[in-house]
């Protein structure tokens, strides 16, 4: 019996200790992973039995796994025992008092991106108030969805509210045996989103986290499940561009996304977690797995992505094109400045016939950082007629930073059409002072010739998350170039 | 009134040294053409004028509009009124032709004080540059310089001349890759932002520009010098006799007035 196995009969043999839980009312529970744990957890959301048996097998599966260690990132082990599990919403006497108490830096980066004062304010956890009402704006939002038949709350309340469609769709594209981080999300999430479109409608606005409430304080191992049912219609926004000030943190996000027949789903994300200082200490490990199921037939999923914080980001959101006519699409732009390490690209696994698949990837590198677009195109033995197009351009911004590029292509059937495209390219000095030449400083000259080459991939995001990617791109590579 | 005074400009690149002592004066409302063999310093001396980097000024200096042109950034340089056009204007993929003229023209109001236009004033604006060039709207949406003809290049070119409105306005080879009809219309534009407020330095290698766009004066370059300066008529000179004979030419006296 090996050491992992001993550990795993200890644990499970254990007993139940109800003296455990007396420290229920504290915020958070003491740093470590155990069976424990993940009861306590289910306990605290006061989870149907189904999800805390479902939470175990995950924990006591991801015991017998190993860290992937495929991915061209580098980091020091982590250490699961030290991280606490559980942290209650803090209560609003916890935060600064007012906008003077908050990191001047933080204020001029909201300032940068156009965020308006009061919402400056809600970002930075200042408790006062008035400034955002987010009860009221919520129940509002919630009540013009729920008259359409459209759920959308946090997971927690859909395990209650909702049984049969969590029990049926939950980890049903990304199981609990799916990979490592997987495995561990759904032992200890605490909360996330769910989202349930009715067959034949379409959510009349963009759903974001945005509007949910406590999504400022959702935790690091955030579970989102969207299921669009048949002739529906759904966009999603995620995003967070408030920089976290946090210690290297380990976030470890599952979305499933279902499309049933002809259900078409729109996910966007920006992504700014805090990437580290320039000499890469700090930062979020953001280790996340997103997978849609083309389930029905002429369904269409897009994954639109726009990357550019964390210390290291490892992240695929990939299509599974079940359905026959179905269409899976990845557009995605990645920054990495200073010692930054992405990892990032889609998987593709044609398996219905004539499905369809596009993959825009944009890589952009600076510093010293890393960045590798790394890519699964599968078609499947029975994927009559598949098609997929992959472009993949990396732009490199000084001398001292890499772009790798790892495209797999798996094809079993012989009337697949796979195209690939991939470019590497500097910012050329002529690009530079050509727009210098015309007035521009170097800032907003870089700010533009970035978002030129990432073009493709802004348009296809919602317009008011568009104008916000723009601005993170120029602020992301602030100081890079001169 | 002076707008460009150029004395005893020494530069070099990579230790080798390109220009070699030019001394130029260019009044309000004057174009001067530059012509040279090449390898003369034609390039240099725009790039080094426009402040491109990679370039050591290792002598002397240069005077804009009673300002010391050398200690400012390109971009200063650019919203103070010192427009060049590319001999190999660049291309931005992604980028498109209309956003760029307006950050451009935005960021030379901004300086000057002005309020940025807006998207409908700017449109009313650039359409009517637009004629001058005879170029039609839908260059407006496509990306800066991508997949343009050599013509198209250089006609956009002076319609962001048109638009910025410079001072002192430097063109390089502005004529090359042009055909007959393509050099007809940019002179055309050329022409018709001459006035007295604005100094043109047009850099040129052959003569058949200087038919469309006639120059004030003319001076040759060679080897980092200017090696003779007059009207015209020199340009003609030129033409028939190439550019042999200005290596044996005696050091030039003075300046033109």
């Amino acid at each position: 019996m090996n050491d992992q196995t001993q550990q795993l009969e200890a644990i499970t043999q254990k007993e139940y200790k109800a003296g455990f839980y007396t420290d229920i009312e504290s915020d958070s529970l003491p740093p470590g992973l155990n069976e424990d744990v993940v009861r306590q957890i289910s306990l605290i959301k006061g989870e149907p039995e189904f999800m805390l048996e479902w939470r175990l097998k995950a924990f006591r599966h991801w015991l017998t796994m190993e860290t992937p260690e495929w991915a061209h990132v580098h980091y020091p082990e982590i250490d699961y025992q030290s991280v606490s599990y559980y942290s209650a919403p803090k209560k609003k006497t916890d935060g600064p008092k007012s906008l003077d108490e908050v990191d001047p830096e933080l204020l001029r980066t909201y300032e940068k991106l156009g965020v308006p004062l009061d919402e400056r304010a809600r970002l930075a956890g200042v408790a006062v108030d008035a400034v955002f009402d987010s009860v009221s704006v919520s129940n509002t939002f919630k009540d013009k969805l729920a008259e359409q038949g459209i759920l959308f709350m946090p997971i927690s309340e859909a395990i209650h509210e909702h049984p049969e469609l969590v029990k049926k769709y939950l980890g049903s594209v990304v199981p609990y045996k799916d990979n490592y981080y997987a495995a561990l999300n759904c032992a200890v999430f605490t909360d996330g989103s769910f989202v349930y479109i009715p067959k034949g409608v379409r959510c009349p606005m963009e759903l974001s986290t945005y509007f949910r409430i406590n999504a400022a304080n959702t935790g690091q191992f955030e579970r989102t499940l969207i299921i669009a049912d048949d002739d529906s219609y759904v966009s999603y926004l995620e995003g967070c561009t408030a920089p976290m000030r946090d210690e290297n943190q380990l976030h470890a996000a599952v979305v499933e996304l279902v499309a049933l027949d002809r259900a078409e789903i729109k996910y966007s994300t920006v992504q700014n977690w805090y990437p580290g200082d320039e000499n890469g200490k700090g930062g979020i490990y953001n280790f996340v797995t997103k997978r849609a199921a083309c389930r029905g037939e002429s369904s269409k999923v897009s994954w639109t992505q726009v990357e550019t914080g964390s210390a290291i980001t490892w992240k695929y959101p990939s299509v599974i094109l079940q359905g026959d006519n179905s269409v899976g699409e990845f557009y995605s732009v990645a920054v990495t400045n200073n010692m930054q390490q992405a990892d990032t690209g889609t998987k593709m696994i044609h398996l219905g016939k004539n499905t369809s698949s596009t993959i825009i990837s944009k890589g952009i590198s600076a510093g010293r950082s890393s960045n590798a677009y790394r890519g699964l195109v599968r078609i499947g033995p029975n994927a009559e007629n598949a098609r997929n197009y992959t472009e993949c351009d990396s732009l490199l911004m000084g001398d001292k930073c890499a772009a790798h590029t790892f495209p797999y292509i798996e094809v079993k059937n012989p009337s697949a059409q796979v195209e690939h495209e991939a470019s590497t390219s500097k910012i050329s000095e002529d690009q530079l002072f050509y727009c210098k030449q015309r007035g521009l400083d170097v800032e907003d000259s870089v700010s533009m010739i970035v978002n030129g080459f990432c073009k493709q991939v802004i348009r296809e995001l919602p317009m008011e998350f568009a104008v916000e990617a723009q601005n993170l791109l120029g602020l992301s590579l602030e100081g890079s170039v001169g | 009134m002076k707008m460009l005074e150029i004395k005893n400009l020494h530069a070099s690149i990579e230790g080798k040294e390109i220009l070699r002592g030019i001394n130029l004066t260019v009044n309000a409302g004057e174009v001067h053409a530059i012509m040279g063999p090449n390898g003369a310093g034609k390039s240099t001396l725009s790039n080094v004028l426009t402040g491109r980097e990679g370039y050591e000024i290792t002598q002397g200096e240069v005077i804009y509009k009673g300002q010391n042109l050398l200690e400012l950034e390109p971009e200063e340089r650019a919203r103070r009124g010192v427009f060049l056009a590319f001999q190999y204007p660049v291309e931005i993929p992604g980028v498109s032709n209309i956003y760029l003229l307006k950050a451009a023209l935005n960021a030379i109001r901004k300086h000057q004080g002005l309020e940025e236009l807006d998207a409908i004033d700017f449109l009313t604006l650039v359409r009517s540059k637009m004629a001058l060039v005879k170029m039609d709207e839908q260059f407006l949406h496509r990306s800066v310089n991508e997949g343009f003809s050599g013509g198209e290049k250089k006609r956009n070119e002076i319609l962001q001349m048109a638009l910025l409105e410079p001072q002192l306005a430097i063109m390089d080879e502005t004529d090359s890759g042009l055909d007959i009809d393509a050099l007809k219309t940019v002179s055309e534009g050329v022409n018709a932002l001459r006035s007295p407020e604005r100094s043109f330095v047009m850099i040129t290698h052959y003569q058949r520009l200087l038919d469309y766009i006639v120059p004030d004066f003319v001076h040759v370059l060679s080897e980092g010098r200017i090696v003779k300066s007059g009207d015209k008529e020199l340009a003609k000179e030129l033409e028939k006799s190439g550019y042999s004979w200005v290596h044996d030419a005696p050091e030039p006296e003075g300046q033109p007035a």
